[in-house]
């Protein structure tokens, strides 16, 4: 490695001197031709060689060096007549301004100007700069109408888009202004923000224009031999061919209006030369009518040098592709299509123990699997082996190569999906080789990459050197993040059928033949043998499902808490429980309970997999997390697990006492709107009657959807498959059933019941100033037996402001994360447990205040002092 | 009007200034700069009410939510 030893002190930016312009070109150019008829670059042309070299081979005419070591240099055009630099238009104008129109200083009195130089001078100083008073001179400057300094009666400049100045009647020709900036003393260009050392304000208005080097402007040879300019190449060219008439008229002494048109073209095309976007200028085009790309667009926006150059480019050895699940992979894992792992290629060094079967790698060469791409010889010759005689190769390979091989078993690999917002978002796998064209995940990683297969494409990255390797292994494994830092509790579990299947085995009465248990067992990939079976009947042997899903907790685990389906009784029966929602777990045996969404879901306030990452280490929870997913999907498929409309069924008798329930509401708000019209409401303590009457009629809407709700989960019970899914915590929710199967309830708009659409009233079905339920969008009617029409159009109203609030939460969410990120990159804890940033300032004094790392901890402490007692005492 | 003693007011945490030798300290301690640790305006209101001049170390005690008592240190700047 070499270091430099220089340190960047400052940057500074000024103008360049047509002087200066003229001294960095090496030729003036002259013709608007690139290359004559042999495709010959002209001398003195755009193309002219003295500007560099972009073919490989040749050399540079003015340094010499090949195509790597030049990097070209800059020639100049000779305006004819001066024209304006649109970028700097503000800056002239505010010159323009500020300065008498005859003598060329300040428009203030002597007194004021010395006084504001002393200021300027001082913050100068003081390293800070003076916009903000160069401004206040200038606005104060430009309103005095008779010159201090030479007794000028002044007249006032008006600014025209994009580049004309206007005194009075007369227009100011880009000479005028020149003229006038040039008149301006360095003194008070210091005062209008100017720093006359590097920036004349005369040079704002260009003589001599640079041409950038062909490097910057290449031109591509299309494969018919046809050659195609780019897109300042083409700008040039209009500009030194305007530019030449121009000169030509003036020599020949035209009429002045001829070239007071041609002047203006001329400022057109250099204008169009430096930015293609501004406001009042047609766009210039290409023949084919597409906008020309000039030197401002390459800069500017999400694909311009800086945001896609710059902060964010394209990179070598990664891969992407549509992903797709796999429930029988690891968390761990990701499959990777052989024609991936044929592509992406992993460096290694042979030794004297690998030679033999790199050289096995080096034979089979790019075109079968586990073969290699390239080697490298120990001088640092590369040979591509789709071209080379690979035996040939393989025979000279020796310590001290490298040899590229494929991707294999086994590797790690970074993998990604965007956004990446948290850490989560860029994990390491190891690969699986695998047939197909999709990346394969489990489906526990859906979570933190929030991942689905609805056609999301995920980014594949092979870390190259032996280093990053382990770090990514060490850090960056799945396993290693099943712990979010943002909440302490695992971002990687079960998700649907796990839950929904971990409850149809442990729940209570599930009872499974020897045959159905090794199966189960085998599906879950483990070898163990079955325990003595809980129940003899009938000269059978049975075991619960409790003491399957006991396989495969850790020996010494203890834990006892409520699970998800626990109704909350006024007085807990502990393992008595009904339901069976009070889960005991003693030395890994599932003794009460069943295992629901508060065992292991990801996301979730879940025990057991929390309590096996935290006592028994991640390896632990990947091989407990890999086995029960697996398991519960085999029972889920054993028994059966589907859900549909019909499930949503409740009998007419409820059907009956619902309505009525609905009838009674819509009366009792009828009655509230009497009470309100006649002038007895009583308001609530700092509401209007009107907000009042709302409240009520709100309230009592909600209880009567809340009622109606109720009856028709009496008829929802646990044998109901969207009810096990619901209150397992597997997928939806009761609510979401209640609406399914009784009353949708009120639709709401900014949380207030639908009023808007015509006047007084929301559809003209209704007579204006109704505040029925019916009128102000509450539907009855349930999503099974299908919203009336009127109930159809407020329930689309109520769902557009989901979709609104989405589309708003999105945005700026992603601003703001953009802003904390920028703000916060740099921030690393110390070894001394302060936070600091690059500089070394300190930003806090101890991590978080307590140092502790929230994915480390229990609940958020250090220590579990309850828990630590209990295990002492032995309660647990 | 009343002046009011931004000290007693229930956001204002605990602000005193450090001897020079504890000062020292501190800086050993962290191993940094005066300039690396957060600073504070002589003008704050409560470093005029303790009368904190330029180039002293104040330690403030503050209550957190996570750790109950956490200590922080500020270099007294000039403004």
């Amino acid at each position: 490695m070499t270091y430099i030893n220089k340190l960047v002190d400052r940057v500074e930016f000024g103008l360049l001197s047509p002087d200066d312009v003229r001294k960095i070109s090496v030729t003036r150019i002259v013709t608007a031709d690139t290359y004559d008829e042999d495709g010959y670059p002209i001398e003195r042309g755009l193309m002219d060689p003295r500007l560099g070299i972009v073919d490989p081979g040749l050399r540079c005419r003015t340094c010499g060096a090949r195509t790597r070591g030049c990097s070209g240099h800059f020639g100049h055009v000779e305006l004819a007549r001066p024209v304006i630099h649109v970028g700097y238009v503000d800056v002239i104008y505010d010159c323009l301004r500020a300065t008498c129109r005859k003598c060329g200083r300040i428009c203030l009195s002597e007194q004021k100007l010395e006084g504001y130089c002393k200021q300027v001078s001082e913050m100068a100083a003081a390293g800070r700069g003076w916009w903000a008073l160069a401004d206040e001179i200038v606005k104060s400057a430009a309103t005095v109408e008779k010159c201090p300094s030479c007794g000028e009666k002044q007249q006032k400049i008006k600014f025209e888009k994009p580049t004309t100045f206007v005194e009075g009647k007369n227009r100011l020709t880009p000479s005028d202004v020149r003229e006038r900036l040039e008149r301006i003393t360095n003194e008070d260009a210091q005062l209008l923000g100017i720093n006359p050392k590097i920036a004349r304000p005369e040079w704002m208005v260009l003589t001599a224009l640079p041409v950038p080097p062909v490097t910057v402007r290449p031109s591509i040879t299309l494969e018919s031999g046809v050659r195609s300019e780019d897109d300042l190449t083409h700008k040039l060219v209009d500009i030194i061919r305007i530019n030449q008439r121009l000169a030509e008229n003036i020599e020949a002494g035209a009429p002045h209006l001829i070239i007071e048109d041609l002047w203006e073209l001329l400022q057109y095309h250099v204008i169009t030369y430096f930015t293609n976007e501004v406001s009042g200028v047609p766009p210039a085009r290409h023949r084919s009518g597409r906008v020309l790309r000039t030197l401002a667009q390459r800069l500017k926006g999400k694909e311009g040098r800086f945001r896609g150059n710059l902060s964010g480019k394209r990179v070598d050895f990664s891969a992407r592709t549509v992903i797709s699940p796999d429930p029988c992979i690891s968390i761990n894992e990701v499959g990777v299509p052989e024609y991936v792992a044929r592509t992406l290629t992993v460096p290694v060094r042979a030794t004297s123990h690998n030679v033999e079967e790199l050289r096995d790698f080096v034979r089979r060469g790019p075109d079968v699997h586990p073969g290699a791409n390239c080697i490298i010889s120990s001088e640092g010759k590369r040979f591509d082996l789709r071209y080379a005689d690979r035996e040939e190769l393989a025979k000279v390979l020796e310590p001290g190569f490298t040899v590229e091989r494929h991707l294999m078993d086994d590797d790690i690999v970074l993998f990604n999906r965007q956004p990446s917002l948290h850490r989560m978002s860029i994990m390491a796998h190891e690969v699986r080789v695998m047939p197909g064209r999709t990346f394969r995940l489990n489906l526990c990683v859906c979570p933190p990459y929030n991942a689905d297969f609805d056609g999301d494409e995920m980014n594949l990255h092979v870390p190259q050197s032996e280093e990053a390797q382990v770090e990514a292994r060490i850090l960056m494994k799945v396993q290693e993040q099943i712990l979010s830092p943002r909440f302490g509790g695992p971002i990687i579990g079960g998700i649907q059928e796990h839950i929904t299947g971990a409850f149809l085995l442990t729940r209570k009465g599930a009872l499974f033949t020897r045959e159905q248990a090794q199966q189960l067992i085998a599906a879950a990939g483990s070898v163990k043998s079955l325990p003595k079976p809980a129940v003899r009947e009938a000269g059978e042997e049975y075991w619960t499902g409790k003491q399957i899903f006991s396989m495969f907790l850790p020996e010494g685990l203890n834990l006892t808490y409520k699970a998800k389906i626990c109704e909350n009784c006024a007085r807990c029966k502990g393992e008595e429980c009904d339901i069976d929602a009070y889960v005991v777990i003693r030395d890994g045996q599932l003794l009460h309970g069943v295992i629901d969404a508060r065992a292991y879901k990801a996301l979730d306030w879940c025990e057991v997999l929390d309590r096996i990452v935290k006592d028994y280490g991640t390896d632990a929870a990947r091989e407990f997390l890999d086995r029960v997913t697996r398991l519960s999907i085999a029972v889920a498929t054993m028994f059966g697990f589907t859900t549909s409309i019909d499930d949503e069924d409740i009998p007419d008798e409820a059907k009956e006492r619902i309505a009525e329930v609905l009838d009674g509401a819509s009366d009792e708000v009828k009655k509230l709107i009497d009470v309100y019209n006649r002038g007895e409401l009583e308001p609530l303590p700092g509401r209007s009657l009107r907000e009042t009457l709302e409240m009520r009629i709100m309230e009592v809407l909600a209880e009567s959807r809340d009622r109606a709700g109720e009856i028709a989960e009496k008829y929802l019970g646990l044998d109901n498959n969207a009810v096990i899914m619901a209150r397992t915590g597997a997928r939806g929710s009761m609510l979401n059933l209640t609406q399914m199967a009784a009353c949708v309830g009120q639709q709401s708009v900014r949380g207030e019941r639908l009023s808007r659409g015509y006047k007084g009233r929301t559809l003209p079905h209704f007579e204006s100033g109704d505040l029925g339920a019916e009128a102000r969008g509450f539907v009855h009617s349930s999503y099974k037996r299908g919203l009336k029409p009127l109930e159809f159009f407020f329930h689309a109203m109520g769902g557009r402001e989901g979709l609104v609030d989405t589309a708003v939460r999105t945005a700026q969410s992603g601003y703001m994360q953009r802003r904390l990120i920028n703000a916060l990159q740099d921030l690393r804890v110390g070894y001394d447990g302060t936070v600091r940033d690059d500089r070394g300032m300190i930003i806090q004094f101890v991590y978080g205040e307590d140092q502790v790392d929230p994915a480390r901890s229990d609940n958020g402490k250090a220590v579990n002092v309850e828990k630590i007692i209990k295990r002492v005492v032995g309660a647990e | 009007m009343v002046e009011l003693d931004v000290r007693r007011h229930v956001l204002v945490p605990k602000h005193e200034i450090l001897p020079a030798e504890q000062a020292k300290e501190v800086l050993e301690k962290y191993r940094v700069t005066p300039h690396q640790l957060p600073l504070i305006k002589a003008s704050d209101p409560v470093a005029k009410a303790i009368g904190a001049k330029p180039g002293q170390i104040l330690r403030i005690t503050r209550d957190s939510p996570t750790a109950g008592r956490a200590t922080a240190y500020r270099y007294v700047v000039e403004g």
